[in-house]
């Protein structure tokens, strides 16, 4: 499908009904973005993993105990975005192209304010030297630079296959990537395609006719700072578990 | 020759005393220069900060030993710009002091960065919009300033004055003195602002986040008022301490209840703003759909800690420090000198560590961190340089010129 002329704004939808915490996303992120192994002494605090996946629990008993998965990445905050505003050396940049929010790893200098400043959790620092066992180094992606001991990451919606998807529009002639060329490998890995990435600008995208139906919401929506990731449940308790935020009295519905 | 480099008039313990007073820091300054040296080589593993806890113990210290420094700006901006004579005691201490603040914090910042070596960049691409670019230009700035405030007091030295060309040096500096504790204070007002701004302006963290007043968050103001208002009390306990350590007699009494004088004034209009700002607070963030009370239900981050910075620690020391009665009274003096800077010890840990251990997520759970011995260690280690640096100017320099007075009398 053809964007429109205006500037693309590149978000997703998940559909939490649908996902069933496989962790395929996080495995096809990894592999696409060069994130390295965990090494032996790596913590669920310490470890890197772009897209995290947390469970949701309604919090009754059995038989009416429900769960949902919320896959959770960077959440392409387009309006304030809290770590672009905070770095001291622009090494976080909003792409008035795509609505991407990118990071520089070779001009982060790893104070992490950033990640301070993130509301979602959804930056890693590079504790660890990344270290990949022999011959492993040779499916690393060429696309994509790996990165060094010290610097921050987080989800780019894998800028890689955007740059790929210009090349190819450049090529034939076209002024700017069509959707049918671009998509993040989380989506393209879902087994259950709970995963849409899409154009939120372009009325007629999946995703916008998605992210606008009365079962979307977004996360910390009150924060104002417009995230370009959307959640999609039917459950009414979902929507009432993340409307409600954490100095309310749920942090026990976590398990993330 | 120790004896030719100690100031005239004064006596200062045996070279033996001395060394068994150093060595224990020399020590610690050894374990803690290792603990740095794992960092560097080996990153940020060695330390217990995590994806959620992305600052600690470190920033925690630069931020409070910043405020308890800020008492080196204040004194020369009363001293220098306002002409209050009687600061004239204290300033040379409060200058060593302020340099030792500020040269620790930014030794430990350089530890606490993944990549020291591009520290450069901010200054290459700074985003002008960040508050921490505002603290990296300020703390540079600032420090040079009080390299150069240091200097003078380096040249007074009994030996250094022999030489000319010092003297003469020392001479032109210190009339050129107004116009660096003037630059001083400007510099200093705005990176103790930003660095009230680096939580303020965090609007993905409701519990530190504050509306703007023009462009900068209200934690900017209430930051420089309380840096000001517990810098003097920071000057006068420290005063206090190496008089006991030397057991000498260092300022006149009354130096003590001008400080302390100070302090309270200030200290009284920073609780008033502090409470009014956190009852905007308490309307602010109602409206973002969070529940100001949640925030204090979280393990032990009761309301008691608001309770105990804003009248244990703030409205009670600040109306002491305004009683005569009490400014009469050394020991109720530094008492209440001592609890104005635990409260804003408190306040810094509170900004630093309650607002990244309070979740944001609705299914976040609260964390908890506790520093690793390399953390501690390199803490320790800017103590320890600390009081080395301290414990070398008052043997060798006049940090005290009422000293030699007090000591014929």
């Amino acid at each position: 499908m053809e964007t429109t002329q205006k500037s693309p704004r590149y978000g997703m939808v998940i559909d939490v009904d649908r996902c069933t915490g496989c962790g395929n996303c996080m495995v096809a992120c990894a592999v696409e973005n060069n994130v390295p192994p965990a090494q032996a002494k790596v913590t669920e605090r310490t470890g890197m993993t772009w897209m995290r996946v947390s469970k949701l629990d309604n919090g009754l008993p059995f038989p009416e105990n429900r769960s949902v998965y919320l896959p959770v990445s960077c959440q392409q905050c387009d309006h304030h975005t809290p770590c672009q505003s905070v770095c001291p050396q622009n090494a976080v940049e909003y792409d008035i192209e795509s609505g991407i929010v990118a990071q520089i790893p070779v001009r982060c200098f790893g104070c992490r304010y950033c990640m301070t400043a993130c509301p979602y959790h959804a930056r890693y620092y590079n504790w660890f030297d990344p270290e990949w066992a022999d011959g492993i180094e040779r499916t690393l992606n060429p696309d994509v630079s790996a990165r060094m001991r010290g610097v921050v990451e987080k989800c780019n919606f894998c800028h890689g296959r955007l740059q790929a998807a210009r090349a190819k529009a450049a090529a034939d002639g076209r002024k700017t990537e069509s959707e049918s060329d671009y998509t993040t490998a989380c989506a393209e890995c879902c087994p259950t395609q709970a995963i849409r990435f899409g154009n939120l600008a372009d009325p007629k995208s999946e995703v916008s006719i998605l992210s606008k139906s009365p079962s979307a919401f977004r996360l910390l929506e009150d924060l104002g700072t417009e995230p370009k990731v959307y959640f999609r449940s039917e459950q009414e308790w979902v929507h009432t578990i993340v409307k409600k935020t954490s100095s309310s009295e749920l942090k026990e519905h976590s398990n993330g | 020759m120790d004896k030719q480099l100690i100031a005239r008039g004064v006596t200062r313990t045996s070279l033996k005393n001395f060394y068994l007073w150093i060595l224990p820091w020399c020590l610690l300054l050894a374990v803690g220069l290792y603990a740095v040296f794992l960092c560097l080589a080996k990153g940020l593993n060695q330390t217990n900060m995590d994806n959620r806890f992305s600052f600690g113990l470190w920033i925690y210290l630069d931020l409070t030993v910043i405020a308890l420094g800020a008492g080196a700006f204040f004194t020369g901006f009363l001293l220098y710009v306002l002409k209050r004579k009687e600061l004239k005691a204290v300033i040379n201490s409060a200058v060593v002091i302020g340099f030792i603040c500020y040269s620790g914090a930014v030794a430990v910042l350089g530890v606490d960065v993944g990549q020291p070596l591009r520290s450069w960049f901010t200054f290459w691409h700074p985003n002008v919009h960040s508050m921490l670019t505002e603290v990296t230009f300020c703390i540079t700035c600032y420090l040079t300033v009080l390299a150069i405030e240091y200097i003078p007091v380096v040249l007074k030295n009994r030996k250094l004055k022999k030489v000319p060309s010092m003297l003469v040096f020392e001479f032109e500096l210190h009339k050129l003195m107004v116009v660096f504790a003037a630059v001083g204070t400007f510099l200093s007002f705005f990176h103790q602002g930003s660095l009230g701004g680096l939580y303020g302006v965090l609007v993905g963290r409701p519990f530190a986040f504050r509306p703007a007043l023009g462009i900068w968050p209200t934690t900017f103001f209430l930051f420089i008022l309380s840096a000001a208002a517990v810098g003097p009390s920071f000057i006068m306990l420290t005063t206090w301490a190496a008089s006991k350590i030397s057991r000498k007699s260092l300022v006149k009494p009354d130096v003590y209840r001008y400080l302390g004088k100070i302090s309270g004034s200030l200290l009284i209009f920073y609780i008033i703003l502090k409470a009014v700002d956190t009852m905007f607070w308490i309307n602010t963030v109602s409206t973002k759909g969070f529940s100001p009370a949640g925030f204090y239900r979280m393990q032990e981050f009761g309301t008691w800690i608001l309770f105990t910075e804003i009248v244990v620690l703030g409205l009670v020391p600040a109306i002491m420090l305004l009683s005569r009665r009490v400014r009469a009274n050394q020991k109720l003096l530094i008492t209440a000198g001592a609890m104005a800077c635990a409260g804003i010890v408190l306040n810094r840990y509170v900004m630093t560590i309650q607002t990244l251990a309070l979740p944001t997520l609705p299914f976040d759970v609260f964390m908890s961190y506790v520093p690793s011995w390399q953390e501690v260690a390199t803490f320790l280690a800017v103590l320890s340089y600390g009081m080395l640096v301290y414990s070398f100017s008052f043997r060798y320099l006049t940090l005290f010129p009422q000293e030699r007075e007090i000591q014929s009398v």
